[in-house]
């Protein structure tokens, strides 16, 4: 039985090495390259003696940042992904609890990595991703590495402004891969272009099936993001055949006309997820390519990625929502009502997830773990943990799993996971600040920042405290916060101003 | 230009406009603003950007883009 992602890998590199694992503008790795590459990290780490602890790879998005987290594993510890574009706040926050044995970092993110603190022993990936490679001691790390132990931990928002540590598992990514490779159909000639950043966990539905079957990730630059007609091109250009991309960058190719000019010839299986995908637009994919399968992906984090798919396999009217189908096998979805019981056929309640594919939660953080990551309340005989989403959803007539609203403050805004608290909790630390609230408009799709008090150049204090897509389009102080009737914030007028 | 500034800035205020010629390349622009810089052109000077004209070359400095609305409004 499998029992660490790394087996992919090694079985592949047997069957193909030379071919091109994953690329980019500036290079290319084989699966030979990652191999070697991965293993010398993995034995350096060892030498080290880092043992399952977590180690930070704060490196630009590259083939060589795939290699980094793989050999992180090599050495039987879990890899967290940082990213140049976090502020150094945020990354000085999520490393008060992490204490990385050690930190991977490369040219870009050198000197900035020098001048934080707690990021363990600094490694540039030059160096020691082509060091020796001590093959006994990476065998004796393997065997006594089991299926449980961490594989990652990716953060994300948190609504108190600390970001929340996401545990996932070999076991669990192996799960959810082995299901959602069966799905999707992909295999050796799926050539994957990925669009996420890598320091979330969406990047695993390219990487972890590359390594599986032995097919090619390309890994695209984001400023062809903002350039539809040579995005397109490019993609026809390297013969990419495989999209799972947020929903914005998909509508943003078809809402500029983009197929009048040129249609993408190779792709047959777009997936997309994070955000509904609007009809209208969805309309003008599935006309220009008749022939591709388009799958619409849900699952959060928490529970290791996608736990839901729906193949769109019919016409929607532009005021139906799409559905998010139903779980892959091995995953149950219960709705739970307030009173913790099964919702009645066709009635809404919160969307809750069981079985392998849940994470350990999160990292150094048990009361924020124990609100969500609970007891099933519809089984009191023994320990059984189901993970609460906060998504509120409902079964429609055909028995498809359809997606309602939020429980709470969280937001998707641009295909990123975001609490509106965190922006409000990073606002109410700036000093000048007397109080606040962020309102998101759905429709515009922007963030809004209401504040009272003085703050000089609040703007640019954000910018220090908060990742890039979380800063508020809009900076509007006030001179009072409107309340409701018991006393709390009124966020809906705020909302509807 | 000053009519194109302002809606620059209103999508960007942290931005320097009238200087920055790396908007695409430099990301400093996202797809969400370009969403909306695309729209507002529309409205303000009543030209529809076409697909092929969304280019790093067209976008990166507001006097690119200013010189693209031209061409586009003369065309």
């Amino acid at each position: 039985m499998q029992r660490n992602i790394l087996e992919y890998l090694e079985q592949t590199v047997q069957r193909v090495p030379d071919k091109t694992a994953f690329y980019d503008e500036n290079g290319a790795l084989t699966f030979r390259q990652l191999f070697d590459a991965a293993r010398a990290i993995g034995s350096r780490l060892i030498r080290q003696g880092a043992k399952r602890q977590p180690v930070a790879v704060f490196m630009e998005k590259s083939p060589r940042t795939v290699a980094a987290f793989l050999g992180v594993l090599y050495s039987g510890c879990y890899y967290v992904p940082l990213d140049g574009e976090m502020p150094r706040y945020r990354i000085e926050k999520i490393l008060e609890k992490l204490h990385p044995a050690a930190c991977i970092c490369d040219e870009t993110t050198d000197s900035l990595a020098r001048q934080i603190s707690g990021l363990g022993t600094l490694y540039a990936y030059g160096e020691i991703a082509s060091g020796p490679i001590d093959q006994t001691a990476l065998n004796i790390v393997r065997a006594k590495q089991i299926d449980t132990d961490p594989a990652y931990i990716v953060f994300t928002s948190g609504s108190t402004g600390v970001p929340k540590g996401v545990v996932g598992c070999h076991r669990a990514v192996i799960d959810y891969v082995e299901n959602l490779c069966d799905v999707m159909k992909f295999d050796e000639n799926t050539v994957f272009g990925n669009q996420t950043p890598l320091y979330f966990d969406a990047c695993l539905k390219e990487i972890i099936p590359t390594l599986k079957y032995g097919a090619s990730t390309c890994l695209i630059s984001r400023k062809l993001f903002l350039q539809p007609v040579k995005l397109v091109e490019y993609l026809n250009q390297r013969r990419i055949n495989t999209l799972c991309w947020v929903v914005s960058a998909l509508t943003f190719i078809s809402s500029f006309g983009t197929f009048e000019k040129v249609t993408p010839q190779y792709l047959r299986t777009i997936a997309f997820a994070s955000e509904v995908f609007p009809i209208r637009q969805l309309k003008l994919w599935r006309t220009a390519l008749p022939n591709t399968r388009f799958i619409n992906l849900y699952g959060p984090t928490e529970t290791t990625g996608i736990c839901c798919y729906y193949e769109v396999d019919r016409e929607f009217g532009e005021e139906e929502a799409l559905p998010v189908g139903r779980p892959f096998p091995n995953t149950e979805i219960i709705l739970l009502d307030e009173n913790n019981r099964v919702s009645k056929p066709g009635e809404k309640g919160e969307i809750c997830i069981r079985g392998t594919r849940l994470t350990h939660g999160y990292f150094a953080d048990p009361d924020r773990t124990a609100a969500v990551f609970v007891q099933n309340p519809l089984n009191p005989h023994y320990p059984e943990l189901i993970y609460r989403t906060g998504d509120i959803g409902r079964y429609n007539d055909r028995g498809e799993l359809v997606f309602i609203t939020r429980k709470d403050h969280q937001i998707k805004h641009m295909g990123h996971r975001i609490e509106l608290g965190e922006i409000e909790a990073a606002a109410n630390a700036c000093p000048g600040v007397g109080g606040c609230c962020c309102v998101y408009d759905e429709e515009k799709q922007r963030i809004t920042l209401y504040y009272t008090g003085k703050a000089e150049d609040l703007r640019q204090q954000l910018k220090d405290r908060l990742p890039r897509y979380m800063l508020p389009q809009k900076l509007t102080r006030l001179d009072a916060l409107p309340l409701t009737p018991n006393g709390k914030i009124d966020r809906n007028a705020l909302k509807y101003r | 230009m000053e009519k194109l500034l302002a809606i620059l800035r209103e999508i960007n205020p942290d931005v320097n406009f009238e200087t920055e010629e790396v908007l695409i390349d430099g990301g400093i622009l996202d797809s969400f603003d370009i969403v909306t810089l695309v729209a507002e052109i529309d409205d303000n000077f009543g030209v529809q950007i076409p697909a092929e004209a969304l280019t790093a070359e067209n976008f990166n400095s507001a006097r690119a883009l200013y010189d693209l609305i031209r061409r586009l409004e003369d065309a």
